[in-house]
């Protein structure tokens, strides 16, 4: 800013390295979505090439399509990572309510004990959490895997959205309340319409460990009826290593959700990480 | 833990006496995290002093940590995945937070134009799930596919190729910066949001020292964003120790080649679940859950009462 002479120089380097580093980050998903639109040969013969009529071959998905039950594997994400968000927030906006809103005794001991699950991942309780759902016979079932992610998203979903609600004004919520709102009203009605923002901000948060997650589906769901679609993806290309055509398209077939939403909801995904919702 | 249907007491007791509606707002999230969470977690602990003996499960003491750290077959899997582990935070914490911190200094120049672009798509492969990640990896890196070598062909250093993820002496650090890769965006994001909250009067004030460009960077603005590294350095922490997803896809559950990329996650898994001839083992299982617990508690406290106590933080 100040020196003024040297100052093109300078941004004209820095322009170089964030765009080598974009390249870098850009380059691997490329590559697989414009390969797996390509024949075997040309996949091998020309890999950087975009595909020409002369090379274009949608093979690789006709395999994965007819193979793989990808679109049952896409509706059991679905519906698991939808369900999970919503009583994430629904559960996790109520207690935030309840702590920020309220003093009871308890109430940091309560706020503490919840944060707990920020920093304890919950696979370490992994032993114990199959025990249970054989216990109870929700193995292979989206049940378990949806509670087993509620149970990892409310933490942190109940420490953002409690810093949001202490910003709520007072008034406000006194004011309902003189006007008879009971104090389910009040939270319903006044604070959830307010804290909105913050809510697709968890959202996003919570979304993302969700749908890319191995670990829980492997163990609780492997069953073909409720593979979500990282483990569908994970087991078919392991079937199928030595079909390029299919493990490629399978690739994008994989990443394509998340681009879509990522397109959609970068913004606020960016924004939440930069208001400093997480510290 | 009955703290949520206790009347208030600091409040004002005597117009509200039973308020229901805090136990009822905390209620469903209380009861999903306990026992979900909190219940198996407690219970996988206390697994770990148990073990079969003569057909019963029974009390054992230390005895599973004993074979765990003693016992020739499993306490040499066992080192070895912890030091790899160790390697693999270390190699995390030296080139993904300096990388993520660059960048993040380079986004948050003002006025930098294509700023949002930049930093949306450096963030993409954050968002990819460890299983697309990994795949991608492989074909890349992959001697059949031929892209890298091709690639280091284009700078002249063909000659450096090596199938990496195959050999011994490199898979570990391969499979490191393919996390690195992999999760660059998230230091980046938050020290980029640190750098955004400084306000303009104390750079401006460092202007008119004459303190700019590199030496505002060392003496003004990193000092400023040492808590955010601080909490970065512990997420990545606690993240590497309880990594197991891109492992699994890229090497196996046998963390290969021949155990060289073996890390405490992936060792869980094949104890508790068994693997090939290997039969599953829960006590054991949840003896290795237990000591990563330890191990992250460790880190997340060394944090929270030493580091985080020391530093200081500034308010503006």
């Amino acid at each position: 800013m100040s020196n003024a002479r040297t100052a093109p120089v300078r941004t004209a380097l820095i322009h170089l390295a964030l765009l080598s580093y974009t390249v870098i980050a850009l380059f691997p998903v490329f590559l697989t979505v414009v390969n797996s639109f390509k024949s075997r040969a040309a996949i091998f013969r020309e890999p950087m090439a975009v595909p020409t009529p002369a090379t274009f071959s949608l093979i690789g998905y006709e395999t994965v399509l007819k193979q793989g039950d990808f679109l049952g594997y896409f509706q059991n994400s679905m519906i698991v990572t939808i369900a999970s968000i919503a009583l994430v927030l629904l559960f996790g906006a109520m207690a935030a309510f309840a702590l920020s809103e309220y003093r009871f005794r308890g109430n940091l001991l309560m706020g503490l004990y919840l944060a707990l699950g920020i920093m304890i991942p919950i696979r370490l309780g992994t032993v114990a959490i199959l025990q249970g759902m054989v216990a109870t016979g929700l193995v292979n079932t989206r049940t378990a895997l949806v509670l087993v992610y509620t149970a990892q998203g409310l933490p942190l979903a109940i420490f953002i959205l409690s810093e949001f609600m202490r910003t709520v004004s007072d008034d406000l919520k006194n004011a309902g309340r003189i006007d008879g709102l009971s104090e389910y009203s009040i939270f319903f009605r006044l604070v959830l319409p307010l804290v909105r923002p913050a809510m697709a901000t968890v959202a996003v948060f919570t979304m993302i460990p969700i749908w890319n997650d191995l670990w829980f589906p492997l163990i609780l769901a492997p069953g073909e009826a409720t593979k979500t679609v990282t483990l569908g993806a994970q087991m078919f290309i392991g079937q199928y290593v030595t079909n390029w055509n299919a493990v490629l398209a399978a690739l994008s077939l994989a990443i394509m959700p998340v681009m879509i939403l990522y397109v959609i909801f970068s913004r606020q995904l960016i924004r939440g990480i930069t208001a400093g919702a997480v510290k | 833990m009955s703290a949520a249907e206790t009347d208030d007491i600091d409040a004002v007791p005597a117009r509200r006496p039973a308020r229901w509606h805090i136990a009822v707002f905390l209620a469903p999230a209380f009861l999903v995290y306990t026992a979900v969470m909190i219940l198996p977690l407690i219970e996988t602990l206390r697994l770990s002093f148990f073990n079969v003996v003569a057909g019963q499960m029974q009390f054992v003491g230390l005895s599973n940590f004993q074979t765990l750290f003693g016992d020739p077959r499993l306490s040499a899997d066992f080192w070895n995945a912890l030091r790899n582990n160790v390697i693999f935070f270390i190699i995390h914490m030296l080139v993904q937070n300096p990388i993520g911190i660059a960048l993040a200094a380079m986004l948050s120049i003002p006025k930098l134009r294509f700023a949002a672009f930049y930093r949306s798509a450096i963030f993409v492969p954050t968002l990819l799930s460890f299983v697309i990640v990994g795949f991608i990896w492989k074909l890349i890196l992959s001697p059949i596919w031929g892209i890298a070598p091709w690639l280091m062909d284009l700078v002249g250093m063909k000659w450096a190729f090596a199938p990496w993820l195959g050999k011994p002496e490199t898979a570990l650090v391969t499979v490191s910066l393919i996390s690195v890769w992999q999760y660059v965006g998230i230091p980046m994001m938050l020290i980029y949001a640190a750098l955004l909250n400084i306000p303009d009067e104390v750079l401006e004030a460092a202007e008119c020292d004459g303190i700019t460009g590199w030496s505002q960077f060392w003496k003004i603005k990193l000092p400023l964003i040492l808590p955010s590294i601080g909490i970065i350095s512990v997420l990545t922490f606690v993240g590497n120790f309880n990594a197991f997803d891109l492992i699994y896809t890229v090497q196996g559950a046998l963390g290969g080649p021949n155990g060289a990329t073996d890390i405490l996650g992936t060792l869980l898994y094949r104890t508790f679940f068994g693997f090939q001839n290997q039969m599953g083992d829960r006590s054991m299982g949840a003896t290795i859950a237990t000591v990563m617990f330890l191990i992250i508690l460790a880190g997340v406290s060394l944090y929270l009462f030493v580091i985080q106590r020391r530093m200081r933080r500034y308010q503006f």
